[in-house]
């Protein structure tokens, strides 16, 4: 199949603003699929609400666009009555981690089957460039003219101390590396988070004289080294990227299956 | 190693926001911009089948297609 047929065509041109990464998620999380050879009814995507959410509504799979950071409990719910689906679930870098911070970190202690993609442009887009738990110490944004006083969550540390079986890191930059990271995390058993940095060039890129989405995505090349390189090592403020942690631990579902076998005395 | 050949490179001109990423990051300079800030493979030519542009397109607007040329005898 062609990534074409996994789109609902009706709905585009899409919504988001030239040169926005969000897209370019799209585009290569359908190629991922695409190589996995899924089946698009075996395939549930929920998300939240923002920018990155209203990808649930370009993709012809089954989908939920539900509540602001409860993406990942309505993801729960069908996953629990549903075992045997792919429960896909991408959320922007607020949705996760500031009003689904919570959801995010007890889906991950549970190493529920799923793949979560935190889409993270580091902005609040849809509402007008707020700050989000992911803008970092001395960015400006619309609720911070004056520079933000707040620092940023590692998604990394954070998600693999909460749990997760499966963390791994790209930007929309390297396209080739999101496809593979991604193959790995659907097809993992146990809780996968991939962090994607994703420009928003309409909001971060013009609060912080980043250019646009080209230069974002340059930034992203000069910026990020694969995990462990020597440039790391040379230059510790490089983000790393790849994959930190990918082991497997009883899995949610399975354990909840073997509590009521044991409940039946079986 | 099998060696791609260009068949075809279409770009949906209704769904192209002209952001410019493709332009960029084209290995070969295939690409522009045209006058109506649309993608356009002004340089079809040196396209080397990459497909970093259909990758990277925001917009799914980009659509490339190759075939497969052999080379040699062993295909590994």
């Amino acid at each position: 199949m062609a990534i074409k047929d996994y789109i609902r065509e009706r709905f585009f041109p899409h919504m988001w603003c030239p040169g926005c990464g969000h897209g370019i998620i799209l585009n290569n999380l359908l190629r991922a699929i695409e190589n996995l050879g899924l089946k698009k009814n075996n395939i549930v995507m929920v998300s939240g609400i923002g920018c990155s959410a209203r990808i649930s509504g370009y993709v012809d799979f089954h989908t939920l666009h539900t509540i602001h950071g409860r993406a990942l409990a309505f993801a729960t719910g069908v996953k629990m009555s549903r075992p045997e689906l792919n429960l896909i679930v991408p959320m922007g870098d607020g949705d996760a981690l500031a009003i689904g911070g919570n959801h995010f970190i007890h889906a991950a202690r549970r190493n529920i089957n799923m793949t979560a993609i935190v889409m993270n442009n580091r902005i609040y887009g849809m509402t007008g460039g707020q700050y989000s738990p992911l803008s970092g110490y001395g960015t400006s944004a619309t609720t911070a003219p004056y520079t933000n006083i707040d620092h940023d969550f590692d998604v990394v540390q954070l998600s693999v101390a909460a749990g997760a079986t499966f963390v791994g890191r790209t930007t929309t930059y390297h396209v080739q590396q999101m496809v593979d990271i991604l193959q790995k995390a659907i097809t993992h058993h146990g809780f996968s988070v991939v962090e994607i940095l994703t420009q928003c060039p309409t909001y971060f890129g013009r609060k912080n004289n980043a250019g646009d989405g080209v230069e974002m995505m340059k930034l992203y090349k000069d910026n990020t080294t694969s995990i462990g390189s020597k440039k790391k090592q040379e230059n510790p403020d490089l983000i790393e990227r790849g994959i930190f942690v990918q082991k497997e631990l009883p899995e949610y579902c399975d354990e909840y299956k073997n509590i009521i076998a044991r409940a039946k005395g079986k | 190693m099998a060696k791609a050949k260009l068949k075809t490179h279409s770009i949906n001109r209704e769904w192209c926001k002209g952001c410019g990423i493709c332009v960029e990051f084209c290995p070969a300079k295939v690409l522009e911009l045209d006058e109506h800030e649309k993608a356009v493979a002004a340089r079809l030519s040196d396209c080397i089948c990459c497909k970093l542009c259909e990758l990277r397109c925001p917009d799914l607007a980009i659509d490339v297609v190759c075939e497969k040329e052999k080379e040699g005898t062993s295909e590994n």
